[in-house]
């Protein structure tokens, strides 16, 4: 090994003059991508043995390989747990040599990870996490956030519904970091909107009943609930609202949902629910024959998440193709100053705080007599430019950003 | 308006209520695991895979079958005691002469398998069901408007439990069982067939899960991960209550989902873990739980 890195810097000295990007090669001969996510809990359908599919997808698409180098991806289950996946992470970036981690749902794991990947100067990609603090107060120069994030969330359905005339709010959240950012971020745009906040409750992650925490929220005599939570949470906190009837008195408002939860809901309980989504499978021919073939292979139509782990990965490879090098501080450079055209993005771009800036969409649930059948469910709405859903540079707490 | 602790009498009863509804789950799985724990000394870990069957078995029931819920009340218990009898005959069966741990291996394993497998089918989302024709609606009980179908949780699973505690504490073949756990070479010689009973009794505890598993399928949303979200609480309140005792899991099951209703009001952010407090505490003051006995 000694030898051979010895005679390939005496190769590379010999040329003589050698640009910076032919130096850093791809660093052991292999590109690794580490993938953590949940793969068997609450959020598993969303992202879990599916994202890692996606990931797949993208790998097979850029050939498996680039300059004669293998492609090569690991993956972990995190369990939802920030110090298991922060203990996978350290060994792959220390035994495995990954070069670039990804992050899948979770944003209390993701903040762990950013964490370590930064202080390992590794590319690390943010792609079903929600909390804006990846690219806010927590940003990292090697974290990117790819699909989406709960500022977005929040400025896209929060200020629809505001303007609908839902003035007072009250907030059932999912107590932990994604939960109170979402919350944070939503009742920002509440309040800057005029409206007012009456109180909110919070419920620890996967909690089995959610009937208490929906009759403290009626009692607040509020117009709007709202759902700081996500996957397995909001499934069950939308069915208890209905059977309780809090729809009678108050309007529900999923702050994020997944196509994965209309599917389990159905239509009958989720109709005209108005919410805030980065990809929809049916949008364009481009995102309907990349889905056909993700069905192909997970026998379900790719959430947003999924979607956003595709265009990650192929995003990361071209990158490390076209700079010839895994080098992070290379790719991140390249990644920050070539626009993102996909069938996930169009002209998104990834910004100086790690944020991929990118167009998000107002959605509503079709009643059931608009579906053509199973996985048909979403109406657009409006289009949500990039520029205005996602924090400004101006507002970011980011310390990357000099102001 | 009368408030208790600063929330209004109103509200105070409809959270109690709540917390009955799913203290009525805790007992009438906890009481299933009792038994088990009483008569073969297995810590049944499977129990949450079971309960999560026997709700996966009334969708099956109703959308490939289209056995309505009632049906499916009856027959799926009868099921999951079937698959129960079979877990017995096959694999616990050689695990009795073991140390408790081998048993609770054995059942865990059971558990990733099952859940491993309906994932794999279903996905974690979740399937749904819809409440009974029969038992839709609400009625309006002056301090909150109860879905008469949680009203039919606390009345199924009470009266379920009661029978259970009469027939093992009050009748012949309770009083078989119960010697059969103190001294099982005894009872033999007097020509019981123990091994029969020890079966069954798995086959009962089991579909036990079973029932509460379609009792609960009209309410949470169905999926692979239901039982083990639930499971950890019920070995908690098992532990509360004292190992192996009837009466104990069913008064600490509905006392504790009380308790976990009440701090869903006072302090939601602990209500997941408020069981395992309780549990710790008693642990110390009592190590034989509340209703057992110090052997």
């Amino acid at each position: 090994m000694k030898l051979r890195t010895l005679s390939a810097s005496l190769m590379l000295a010999g040329f003589g003059l050698v640009s910076h990007s032919a130096l850093a090669n791809i660093s052991d001969d292999v590109i690794r991508i580490g993938f953590i996510t949940d793969m068997a809990s609450v959020y598993s359908d969303i992202d879990g043995p599916g994202g890692i599919e996606a990931a797949r997808m993208a790998i097979a698409d850029a050939g498996g390989e680039i300059n004669g180098k293998k492609i090569e991806l690991i993956f972990a289950d995190h369990q939802n747990k920030a110090d298991v996946a922060a203990a996978k992470a350290r060994e792959w970036f220390d035994q495995q040599k990954i070069d670039m981690l990804m992050g899948g749902t979770n944003s209390g794991v993701n903040l762990a990870l950013a964490g370590i990947a930064a202080e390992k100067k590794k590319v690390f990609m943010a792609v079903g996490a929600a909390a804006s603090d990846l690219t806010g107060a927590q940003c990292s120069p090697y974290t990117a956030h790819w699909a989406y994030d709960t500022v977005a969330l929040a400025r896209g359905t929060g200020s629809a519904i505001v303007k609908a005339g839902g003035k007072s709010w009250y907030f059932l959240t999912a107590d932990y970091a994604f939960g109170h950012a979402l919350e944070r971020d939503t009742a920002n745009v509440v309040k800057a909107a005029g409206g007012e906040i009456k109180g909110q409750v919070r419920a620890p992650l996967n909690s089995s009943d959610f009937s208490s925490f929906l009759l403290q929220a009626q009692s607040s005599k509020a117009q709007i609930l709202g759902l700081a939570n996500a996957g397995g949470d909001t499934i069950n906190s939308i069915k208890a609202a209905n059977e309780f009837g809090i729809g009678k008195t108050m309007k529900l408002a999923g702050l994020l949902i997944f196509i994965n939860d209309i599917h389990s809901l159905g239509l009958n309980v989720t109709q005209g629910m108005q919410f805030t989504d980065g990809w929809y499978w049916d949008q364009n021919d481009e995102t309907r024959a990349w889905s056909a073939k993700f069905e192909a292979k997970v026998k379900r139509k790719p959430s947003m998440v999924q979607a956003g782990d595709y265009s990650a990965v192929s995003n990361y490879l071209k990158a490390v193709k076209a700079t010839g090098t895994d080098d992070s501080d290379t790719v991140m450079k390249w990644l920050k100053s070539n626009k993102v055209n996909d069938m996930f993005a169009k002209n998104g771009y990834l910004r100086e705080d790690g944020r991929m800036v990118h167009d998000m969409f107002l959605m509503e649930v079709k009643k059931p007599s608009e579906s053509k059948g199973p996985w048909d469910y979403y109406k657009q709405l409006a289009v949500l430019p990039g520029e205005e859903v996602f924090t400004t540079l101006a507002e970011s707490t980011c310390k990357l950003i000099k102001k | 308006m009368i408030t208790i602790f600063g929330i209004p009498l109103q509200a105070f009863l409809g959270q109690l209520l709540l917390g009955l509804v799913n203290g009525s789950f805790y007992a009438i799985l906890s009481l299933g695991l009792a038994v088990i724990f009483g008569l073969l000394n297995v810590i049944n870990f499977a129990h949450g895979a079971l309960y999560m069957f026997g709700a996966f078995l009334a969708w099956m029931g109703l959308s490939y079958f289209d056995l309505n819920y009632w049906v499916m009340l009856a027959i799926a218990p009868l099921i999951v005691g079937v698959f129960g009898i079979f877990i017995e005959r096959c694999l616990l069966k050689h695990l009795y002469k073991l140390d408790h741990l081998y048993g609770l291996l054995l059942t865990f394993g059971i558990t990733l398998l099952m859940e491993g497998l309906f994932r794999s089918f279903y996905g974690v989302s979740g399937q749904p069901y819809s409440t009974p024709e029969a038992l839709r609606g609400a009625t309006n009980l002056g301090f909150m408007v109860l879905p008469n179908y949680r009203a039919w949780v606390v009345v199924a699973s009470v009266v379920v439990c009661l029978l259970t505690w009469f027939v093992i504490e009050r009748t012949r073949l309770g009083a078989l069982l119960r010697a059969g756990t103190e001294n099982p070479r005894l009872v033999e010689a007097f020509g019981v067939n123990v091994p029969l009973m020890v079966t069954l009794t798995y086959g009962f505890g089991v579909a036990l899960a079973g029932f509460a598993g379609v009792l609960a399928a009209p309410i949470l949303q169905i999926s692979p991960l239901m039982g083990s979200n639930l499971i950890v609480v019920v070995f908690a309140v098992v532990v509360i209550g004292g190992m192996g005792s009837i009466l104990g899991a069913i008064v600490t099951g509905l006392g504790l989902g009380v308790i976990e209703g009440l701090t869903k009001v006072f302090w939601p952010e602990a209500s997941s873990t408020v069981v395992f407090i309780i549990m710790a505490i008693v642990l110390l003051l009592r190590p034989a739980g509340l209703f057992g006995k110090e052997k």
